[in-house]
């Protein structure tokens, strides 16, 4: 009977973890993809190209461009040269350059990315940033699977190409969903598990392309929360003292309790 | 009877403080010469870590305190500012954000033990009693904490729970607006509950655990046979199956809290956002009182709760059940009948409706949490069908099942 309570009571404790799996941002995530924030070269890539692409209208107002510089091994004349176009102080926070105009272009503000990894998960970013393909019928004539309806317009096709909606496919996501990890999404050439096909070729290949969609959200993630790395680092040393700690407390309580019978 | 100031006739240093405060007799009534039953086992672990994670509680949220701003406008970004610019406090907002899940875990396991071995029954109901009012303390403390970085779950979360309120016939809506200051969650709010969640609970929380302490120690513990350990005495009058709880327990729950640290602390500083449950992904968006979340959800521990508002189709009753199934808690002790404490002499029919009820409130847990679908609607109501039966028709099962025999003296 006590063996039964027990069972219960890990079971409960087993749930109660197994709720961990569970929640994710809304809409279907076609893609998967695990940030790497050790990956520093990822990191440095992922700043330049959401510096390139990303930063003219999305702001980042809560990472400081020291702290980008710190974290990621980028000294200040770099940092100066390569991030920061719209001020000179480093304590500065990533400010959009374009930020007034915005939303009269767009119909509305183009939101704050500071938390929008963690927000959403890097999955859903990696995912939306793949998944825009032609569609006349929208005003700046994309469209996303991701994010139907979506009003910012396809900022990477330059490098992406275009993609269409196949008129029947519905796309049979869930087989090629696949995770190559290491700051590394999924996704094969022409057969995309977001059902779109590639039309017009980009400057880069879509496997190029896939790298560099990674080096921006890896960075996003970064962003959402820069402690991550130290923090885990931190934990290793925290649990190796604690395995000690807990052993000792153990020896201690078994020497104490050898006189009670 | 009459105070004897210093009773145990220290000298010295500590003969001048006896002589004017009861240092040593305090010491010895309540850690060196307080003696607990051999016999504890795994699940009395809980009661000593409950005050480690009220410490941690308390002691982060000072450091949280110093940098957090009450304000509408400034809330959510002041965490943020706490995450990134103030020295380790990511790691110090972590502690606190996933010692209220530890706080909850740790209590509902110490409430289970308390069912099991029968610790509310004559003589410790008061401290069953002051336990349920910590419990229901700790709700309001985490609710009101819940709100603090004004989330989009923070924000909405609030809306769906004060509003609750306004089931309430004629006034309702009044007390609504009166509990938030305003026609709708704001500034006002986010300012009212801070000061609950930083001042009056935690106060009024620490005195009820002075007080649950005081009536522990005043009956002394209970045990997992569940028999009274002060029957048999040696010479001196102390408990022939008690240890002393300095240095026995101390040294054991250094051991328990140890076990514990490796547990929270790896959720810390490897996984702080419990996979969306501990911090969930919406409280990563500033509140919005235009966009309302796809999925409200309650905080994990809530969810039993949660489940059982939305069993009921009429939210004035939903809300009478949610409380209910608080406050039938504080009538356990005269509920239960049986003529033993412990689920280990008890009959089978209490067996199995104590094990008929946890699966009951870990499906109620789950389904809480769940948006709402048939099948959760329908172990839902199934659940608060079975938390309640628990309870209610404890008088019966507990008074017509055969017990075991109890023995003298405790087993291992």
């Amino acid at each position: 009977m006590k063996s039964l309570f027990l069972t219960a009571g890990a079971l409960a404790l087993g749930l109660m973890a197994s709720f961990g799996a569970a929640a994710a941002g809304g809409g279907h995530v076609p893609f998967s993809y695990a940030p790497d924030p050790a990956n520093t070269a990822s990191l440095q890539r992922g700043a330049r190209n959401f510096t390139a692409y990303c930063a003219a209208c999305h702001s980042m107002s809560l990472l400081r461009y020291s702290r980008i510089g710190e974290d990621l091994d980028i000294p200040e004349e770099m940092l100066k040269a390569n991030l920061m176009f719209n001020t000179d102080s480093t304590g500065d926070t990533m400010h959009a350059a374009s930020a007034p105009g915005a939303a009269n272009w767009f119909g509305q503000k183009p939101p704050d990315l500071s938390l929008t990894a963690r927000a959403r998960t890097p999955s859903w970013v990696y995912s939306y940033l793949m998944s825009f393909y032609v569609d006349d019928s929208r005003p700046l004539g994309a469209n996303n699977t991701v994010l139907a309806g979506a009003s910012m317009p396809h900022v990477l096709w330059e490098l992406q190409g275009w993609q269409v909606k196949p008129e029947k496919a519905e796309g049979d996501d869930a087989a090629h969903e696949d995770d190559h990890g290491g700051g590394h999404g999924s996704g094969h050439g022409d057969a995309s598990p977001n059902g779109l096909e590639l039309a017009t070729e980009g400057q880069l290949t879509p496997k190029e392309f896939q790298a560099f969609v990674g080096d921006i959200v890896n960075f996003m993630a970064y962003a959402a929360e820069p402690g991550r790395v130290e923090r885990q680092q931190l934990g290793v040393k925290v649990m190796l003292f604690l395995l000690v700690f807990t052993f000792l407390a153990y020896l201690l309580k078994k020497e104490y309790w050898r006189d009670v019978h | 009877m009459a105070i004897v100031p210093n009773p145990h006739k220290t000298t010295g240093v500590l003969g001048w403080i006896d002589d004017r405060f009861p240092l040593t007799k305090m010491w010895k009534d309540h850690i060196s010469e307080y003696y607990a039953p051999k016999n504890f086992n795994f699940w009395y672990f809980f009661g000593s870590l409950a005050m480690v994670v009220l410490v941690n509680q308390l002691l982060t949220g000072i450091f949280l305190t110093m940098h957090y701003k009450p304000s509408a406008e400034l809330a959510f970004g002041s965490i943020e500012y706490i995450m990134r610019d103030v020295p380790f406090g990511n790691i110090i907002r972590y502690l606190h954000s996933t010692g209220a899940s530890a706080f909850f875990l740790v209590v509902f396991l110490h409430m289970y033990r308390a069912l099991m071995y029968g610790s509310y029954k004559k003589p410790r109901e008061l401290i069953w009693i002051f336990g349920c009012l910590i419990f229901l303390v700790l709700m309001a403390e985490a609710f009101a904490g819940y709100v603090l970085p004004w989330g989009q779950m923070s924000y909405w979360g609030a809306q769906v729970i004060i509003s609750l309120f306004g089931a309430i016939p004629v006034i309702g809506n009044d007390i609504v607006i009166w509990i938030q200051g305003d026609y709708i969650p704001s500034d006002a709010t986010l300012n009212r509950l801070f000061s609950l969640h930083v001042i009056a609970l935690p106060f009024v929380l620490v005195g009820l655990v002075v007080a649950h302490l005081m009536a522990l120690h005043e009956v002394g513990s209970n045990n997992p046979d569940g028999i009274e350990i002060k029957k048999h005495k040696d010479a001196s009058g102390k408990p022939l199956d008690g240890i002393a709880f300095h240095p026995y327990y101390t040294v054991k729950d250094l051991f328990g809290v140890g076990g514990f640290l490796i547990i929270f602390l790896g959720i810390v500083f490897f996984v702080p956002d419990g996979g969306g449950y501990f911090l969930e992904r919406p409280n990563f968006i500033q509140a919005d009182p235009l966009v309302t979340p796809e999925h409200i959800t309650p905080a994990w521990y809530f969810g039993a709760f949660y489940a059982m508002l939305r069993a009921v189709p009429s939210k004035a009753m939903g809300v009478i059940t949610m409380g209910a199934a608080v406050l039938i808690l504080f009538a356990v002790p005269w509920l239960d009948r049986s003529k033993v404490r412990s689920i280990r002499y008890k009959g089978w029919l209490s067996k199995i409706a104590l094990a008929v009820f946890s699966v009951a409130f870990v499906l109620l847990s789950y389904y809480g949490l769940q948006p709402p679908s048939e099948i959760g609607t329908f172990i839902s109501r199934l659940g608060t069908v079975i938390y309640f039966a628990f309870f209610l028709l404890m008088p019966f099962y507990t008074s017509i099942e055969k017990t075991k025999p109890e023995p003298e003296r405790v087993t291992g």
